[in-house]
């Protein structure tokens, strides 16, 4: 076994190169710019193409033209970066535009401290956007996952035609870490789904037996059309109201009713405990600490590390949750995931820890929040 | 070849006498009269009346949002060279995307953006643009008054576009004109003064030979900047990218060595900007790995780049690492008084296993932590690399990392005559007059 030492941006970078990305664009903003001096690198040589855009706007713009042409394609940014990207997260989200957004989180609100991490985005990246389609967000712990999660990234982006979210931060971007690569499991890279040769194309009739539409690239030998404005399956603007239904009931159900097959999670589950420790991102690895703590002094509990975040997986959390009477939640932010771990498991007492001033949660500090 | 490119299904829906209504034709004899097909030419558009122009074709088209079709425009033309882009944008467009206007003409990638400039928001209620003139009457009470239009030609001119042509929709060559704009190899700008007889022309008088007299005025200009002849983007960047070496995959060190302590280390480096404090803990990192340990590197620094403390946290561990928040120091590097500040309340929490290396003239608050004083200054070693000779000193006094670790580390971080000053440095202090 050799370990290799990398940072959390690294590692999301090379996962993007290993899963076929040959575009990247984005503007330098601490905490995520290594990920774009590590696409500098890896693109050009691979026949790829990096661009610094004028702003954060133009960057996911590049990106979403791109992958409209075929290309796979990447951003990353940090909370100040994420604002401005809205306007084009609606666009993928409506547009069904396969697209990686990595939000490197900064302690915020606002310009917030740039070397400083929290996990301040997580409901801005559900519904940073008008219209409030669902996309998809995972979420890393550590570098591993940075790698693996950016792969599968762009295999759920491909598949569900959208833009899919790495909800990073600092403390997972700007770390380094030992991994040992060679002992991951890699998903094979998986490519959207193309409209049959000699078939008729219209751009947003989704695929016999799914939700999602055929592609076919801007540029290739049949016309391919796209719009932001509400669309007809023929992919020009309408306002009939029956193909707008159709056409926004499809966007809200085409990933929520298949988070089953993409929840990804780690359980440590413990026999005899009544207590349930929901965690996720960088949290999650003072929680195993803790949890572990907790399990010398002879009361173990149970400890779910959600990296799914949306959809909310809500049969895991359901399953998951059954045995418990109580629920600890602990996030780097002053209560945001909760809501919807409260949503999802009303009638059990959960309770919430979180702080928000630019230092990791402790051990200490969940283990007391265990306790209370 | 197709008698025309308009798309048979979609006719336009300009309102009676839009100037639009033309440049759509002349844009469609164009394209006729290159002998292009609808799938040689992608259509890109944004909000407002020129946004309907993608409709209008049976070409590839995409719609997107305002002022940002030339974001969109670049991700096709780099991916799909072979591909006529065009871009089509009002005024309003031209305003909120103006960062993307200045951005492509500086880029010259070659695609072809038709600003067709009427003056005013047609769709919201004649609000003024950046191209209003300060004496016409829309939608906006008085504040265009304020204003200065934008000229376009020029500004285009300034930020490099190769190719300018300011023009009115009623010139009869106006299809030869948008022919050579989009056969033109390189960013071709071509604003296209027309007529919106919706909002505009209610309160103003404009007509086409007013237009004309305009031009006359500001000066007609249509063709090729030769200052600003170069290199196609594209071209450029794909010829950039033949002599580019490919990326080595991440490298993995094999455990080699027997660290000197087996039970887990934290090392804090508390230093200042400039101090290389990151490279040596990354370096200590390495030696971690070739020590069969895991190992995690958590770094603070402030957003100034030579100036402020630089800090690293370094744990390494036979198991793997979950919290990788510094807990207990087992080493603290003092290196600079920056670090220190930052980490004052660090000292009195250090026990008396702790061992603290201060570097000279670095002052600490009152600790139970081992202190030993360092004499760089007798070594000959600057400052600069005091994070790298402190290494080097716990190497000597067999602490955390030994010294084949070390140079284990510094062989994969480094190579040639870098290699050689660091291993020199090290060298220096392993063999030279104790340090401590």
């Amino acid at each position: 076994m050799g370990l290799t030492l990398m940072e959390g941006n690294e590692a999301v970078a090379w996962g993007a190169f290993d899963a076929g990305c040959r575009l990247f664009a984005g503007y330098p903003i601490t905490p995520a710019t290594s990920i774009y001096n590590t696409m500098l690198n890896l693109l050009p040589p691979a026949g790829g193409v990096v661009l610094q855009g004028e702003d954060e706007i133009a960057s996911l713009g590049y990106c979403l033209g791109a992958s409209m042409a075929g290309r796979k394609a990447m951003t990353a940014t940090s909370g100040p970066g994420i604002s401005l990207y809205s306007e084009h997260i609606s666009f993928a989200l409506a547009s069904e535009i396969p697209v990686v957004v990595v939000d490197v989180q900064r302690l915020g609100p606002s310009t917030g401290y740039a070397t400083k991490g929290a996990d301040g985005d997580i409901q801005f990246l559900r519904w940073g956007n008008s219209g409030g389609v669902p996309g998809i967000v995972l979420a890393p712990v550590d570098v591993a996952d940075c790698y693996l999660l950016t792969m599968h990234a762009f295999n759920l982006a491909e598949r569900y035609r959208c833009p899919v979210f790495i909800a990073s931060s600092k403390e997972i971007g700007m770390t380094r870490e030992s991994v040992d690569l060679q002992a991951l499991e890699r998903p094979a890279p998986v490519e959207r789904a193309r409209n049959p040769d000699g078939d008729e194309y219209l751009p947003f009739r989704p695929a016999p037996g799914t939700d999602v539409p055929y592609f076919a690239p801007i540029g290739g030998e049949v016309l391919s059309r796209l719009t932001s404005s509400m669309h007809g399956e023929d992919g020009y603007i309408t306002p009939d109201p029956s193909q707008i239904r159709s056409l926004v009931e499809r966007l809200h159900r085409k990933l929520i009713a298949v988070v089953d097959r993409f929840s990804f999670h780690q359980a440590h589950m413990e026999a005899d405990s009544d207590t349930l420790l929901i965690t996720y991102g960088v949290t999650s690895r003072a929680a195993r600490r803790a949890c572990k703590q907790i399990s010398e002094q002879g009361n173990p509990i149970s400890h779910l590390v959600l990296k799914t975040l949306w959809p909310v997986p809500e049969n895991l959390i359901r399953s998951t949750a059954a045995a418990y009477d109580r629920v600890v939640v602990v996030e780097a932010n002053l209560g945001q995931y909760v809501r919807e771990i409260r949503r999802v498991l009303a009638g059990k007492t959960v309770t919430f820890f979180g702080s928000m001033d630019g230092k990791l949660i402790t051990p200490e500090e969940i283990m007391e929040a265990v306790h209370a | 070849m197709p008698e025309t490119l308009l798309n048979k299904d979609r006719p336009p829906i300009f309102c009676p006498g839009c100037s639009h209504e033309q440049v759509l034709h002349a844009l469609d004899r164009a394209f006729l009269d290159m002998g292009l097909t609808g799938n040689r030419i992608c259509m890109v558009s944004d909000i407002g009346c020129s946004g309907f122009f993608d409709v209008f074709f049976n070409t590839h088209a995409l719609h997107g949002v305002h002022g940002r079709a030339l974001t969109y425009a670049a991700g096709i033309k780099l991916c799909r060279p072979d591909l006529h882009v065009v871009v089509t944008m009002g005024d309003g467009g031209l305003g909120i995307g103006g960062a993307h206007v200045l951005a492509a003409c500086r880029r010259n990638l070659d695609l072809t953006l038709l600003v067709l400039n009427n003056f005013n928001f047609g769709m919201t209620g004649g609000q003024f643009s950046v191209t209003t003139p300060a004496e016409a009457t829309v939608g906006s009470g008085f504040l265009n008054k304020l204003e200065k239009p934008l000229d376009l030609a020029s500004v285009a001119s300034a930020a490099g576009a190769p190719y300018v042509c300011r023009c009115s929709t009623y010139q009869k060559d106006l299809p030869e004109i948008l022919q050579r704009a989009i056969a033109y190899k390189g960013f071709s700008v071509v604003e296209i003064i027309g007529i919106c007889p919706g909002r505009y022309t209610k309160r103003n008088k404009i007509t086409p030979r007013s237009i004309a007299a305009q031009i006359e005025t500001q000066g007609a200009r249509c063709g090729e900047v030769s200052a600003n002849r170069r290199a196609e983007y594209g071209e450029a960047y794909r010829k950039e990218c033949v002599s580019l070496a490919p990326p080595s995959r991440p490298t993995h060190l094999e455990a080699r060595f027997k660290p000197p302590q087996s039970e887990r280390q934290e090392v804090v480096f508390l230093g200042a900007a400039g101090q290389r404090i990151i490279s040596a803990g990354e370096i200590l990192g390495l030696a971690a790995l070739s020590g069969g340990l895991h190992a995690s590197q958590k770094n603070e620094y402030n957003v100034t780049v030579l100036r402020g403390p630089s800090i690293a946290e370094l744990i390494l561990s036979p198991e793997p690492i979950d919290y990788n928040g510094s807990r207990r120091p087992s080493v603290v590097l003092a290196l600079a008084a920056e670090g220190v500040e930052r980490r004052s309340g660090l000292f009195s929490a250090l026990g008396a296993h702790a061992l603290l290396l201060q570097a000279p003239g670095v002052k600490l608050p009152s600790t139970a932590a081992e202190v030993i004083p360092l004499d760089f200054k007798t070594l000959g070693i600057k400052r600069q690399d005091w994070a790298l000779a402190s290494l080097a000193v716990l190497a000597r006094m067999d602490r955390v990392l030994s010294r084949e670790m070390l140079e284990a580390a510094l062989e994969m971080r480094f190579e040639g005559r870098t290699l050689d000053a660091v291993k020199a440095i090290v060298r220096n202090v392993a063999e030279g007059q104790d340090p401590t």
